[in-house]
């Protein structure tokens, strides 16, 4: 099965093949740049087991915001009783000193929890569909269906009020219950919530149980569906896969990437295994493809030292542990 | 066969390369009894992998770990169409491992005149000659003999390696015999795009077929790697059950690649490997509770508890 469907954000040519071009593998495949959406402070913290003071979640955020990330996940607006990480949702978003460069989208599951968003200052908002059924009653209670209404309720309050609205995939790659999962579920959903009014989907390997085989599979469906410019992939890493799905993903014309500074969020469905995959790696990737990213390296890696050392707990990020003890004799920041 | 990126098929095999007992425990500081790395060896050969790197014949007095070469030569069970090379980085280990049996050989060259000066106390040009004795030696015993450069990706004394210059040393291991190279990604810093240049350098001086990688996972780049070596017709990875073998230039780093997270990706892409990869799990948790370390594969890690 050959790809030949390519991105518009690419450069002009269009690899052909080695014969052609005279390389058999050129960056050329890539997109220019990556927009990288930093889930740490929501999607990392929430899995997080150690309960993290207000304080720290703001100076991890406003540590973050001067790294050049440009999109930086605050908070959850969930009720406190299921996530209690979060509680602190309304202090985190109005103490964290906001960058003019900087957006930051928190979730919103439903009606209530978008007006409390608004009401605390938020500027944009997201919401969490599941391309399985038994995911979707067992995370948040109600039927993929049913969760697709109260977003519609969400998305239009939200486009009254001129906020965008970024959507999520869960169980892209698979589900903890269900096992596979058929890229049509994943196109379904991923499109009822582009069409609802999602101005970008991010596309979630929930369990890091995909591959590169069942991204590119994934990916093909979802982008006959919904213009590629709008999709992001957030990989989780715990089966070591995360950098080759997202390689994959980004040769498919994908260029916005989720990851998490230190690779905060375990995964809750394997204990002590990983979950998200760590910004640092990801970063450290994609400069070397001579993608721009408009990140630098070093400050991801001090954020996310700051919050390791708060957290008690090593990084997960491979390119920080190795830069923190190597011999002084490279660097691999450039 | 699935095509990834609209350009080369993947491969449809992969010959999996598995380096644990040799590359991954001469990493590894607590040393394991002959009796452990002879069950290791035996618990992977029942995993389905078709090569596994037994033991090293280099003085005992530079690599302690390997100090008991003969005895796992001799206890290890060879199952049929297996091969057990070993490392001989002169004609003293080389006469040495074939008087304990071995049948294949392997020897060490580098891209970095500084890595070599470090590594092996000599000049790139001088270790290519001790090899020519040991080729010598082993063309006429028919004795196949697999070759390593080291540093393909970056150097931790010099940085930056050309292509180039890997190619020249890859082209040199090719034509004195070596019947494949395994291109190493020593210091683990390499990336996609790096891989892809080096490769590309490498592939007009030495056939496609004829080369492996050896990807080091010390930034985690290393499965990323491994498909661009895929996608550029590269289909033999090395790898080291439970990513044994720490990376000696940053300490507390990871090195090696694990066989079990490499064999999960191939699998998801439908490239066939012949490894049973429960069985290797299996032979994973055995040599970490010997360590008495952690697993360094993320599948293992993964699954002991779902």
């Amino acid at each position: 099965i050959h790809l030949s469907r390519r991105s518009h954000c690419m450069r002009g040519q269009i690899a052909t093949g080695p014969g052609l071009s005279g390389s058999s593998w050129s960056t050329e495949l890539f997109p220019d740049f990556v927009k990288i959406v930093e889930v740490g402070p929501r999607d990392g913290l929430q899995n997080e087991k150690e309960m993290v003071p207000t304080e720290i979640k703001i100076q991890l955020i406003d540590m973050l915001s001067q790294t050049g990330l440009s999109v930086i996940e605050a908070t959850s607006f969930v009720s406190s009783k299921w996530v209690v990480q979060m509680a602190d949702h309304n202090e985190v978003l109005t103490g964290i000193n906001k960058s003019p460069h900087v957006r930051y989208p928190v979730l919103t599951p439903n009606i209530q929890g978008f007006q409390a968003a608004v009401e605390a200052g938020a500027a944009e908002v997201a919401v969490f569909g599941s391309a399985s059924e038994t995911f979707s009653r067992k995370n948040i209670n109600c039927s993929v269906e049913e969760s697709m209404q109260r977003f519609e309720q969400v998305i239009c309050a939200a486009r009254q009020a001129c906020i965008p609205v970024r959507g999520y995939v869960s169980c892209a790659l698979g589900c903890p219950y269900e096992g596979q999962v058929h890229p049509a579920q994943v196109t379904k959903v991923a499109k009822r919530l582009h069409e609802l009014g999602c101005y970008e989907v991010s596309l979630g390997d929930t369990t890091g149980m995909g591959t590169a085989g069942s991204m590119a599979a994934m990916l093909r469906a979802v982008m006959a569906e919904v213009p590629i410019h709008a999709l992001a992939v957030h990989c989780h890493d715990t089966y070591g896969q995360a950098l080759a799905n997202i390689l994959t993903a980004l040769q498919m014309g994908v260029s916005v990437v989720d990851s998490s500074v230190a690779g905060l969020g375990g995964c809750p469905y394997a204990e002590g295994a990983s979950g998200n995959v760590s910004t640092e790696d990801v970063v450290y990737m994609l400069h070397g493809l001579g993608i721009q990213t408009g990140v630098d390296l070093a400050k991801v890696i001090e954020a996310g030292d700051f919050i390791c050392r708060a957290l008690k707990r090593p990084t997960n990020s491979k390119v920080s542990q190795a830069t923190s003890r190597s011999q002084p004799s490279f660097n691999m920041c450039e | 066969q699935v095509s990834l990126s609209g350009l080369k098929p993947l491969p449809e095999k992969v010959k999996i390369v598995e380096v644990g007992p040799r590359d991954g425990l001469q990493n590894e500081k607590t040393i394991v009894p002959a009796d452990v790395k002879i069950r290791l060896i035996d618990m992977l050969s029942e995993a389905g992998l078709p090569v596994i790197e037994a033991t090293s014949f280099v003085s005992p007095k530079w690599v302690p770990q390997m100090a008991d070469q003969e005895e796992v030569m001799r206890g290890i069970h060879r199952k049929p169409g297996v091969s057990y090379p070993v490392l001989t980085p002169n004609l003293k280990g080389y006469r040495a491992a074939v008087k304990a049996g071995a049948m294949e050989v392997a020897i060490f060259g580098a891209a970095s005149e500084l890595f070599s000066k470090r590594n092996i106390n000599c000049s790139v040009e001088e270790s290519l000659q001790r090899f020519e004795e040991v080729m010598s030696a082993a063309r006429e015993e028919k004795v196949p003999v697999r070759g390593y450069v080291s540093c393909v990706l970056g150097c931790p004394y010099e940085g930056s390696v050309s292509p180039s210059r890997v190619a020249e040393v890859a082209q040199r291991l090719y034509s004195m015999g070596c019947y494949e190279v395994s291109l190493g990604d020593t210091v683990g810093m390499g990336t996609p795009g790096g891989m892809a240049a080096m490769l590309e350098a490498v592939m007009r001086e030495v056939p496609v077929h004829a080369l492996a990688v050896h990807c080091h996972d010390t930034y985690g780049q290393a499965l990323a790697n491994i498909l661009v070596a895929l996608q550029n017709g590269v289909s033999v990875v090395d790898a080291s059950v439970a990513g044994l073998g720490g990376c000696p230039y940053a300490q507390g780093a990871s090195g090696n690649v694990a066989t079990e997270d490499v064999v999960y990706m191939l699998h998801g892409l439908s490239i066939h490997t012949g490894v049973d990869l429960p069985k290797l799990m299996d032979a994973g948790s055995y040599i970490c509770r010997s360590l008495n370390r952690r697993t360094s594969s993320k599948v293992a890690q993964a699954s002991c508890k779902l």
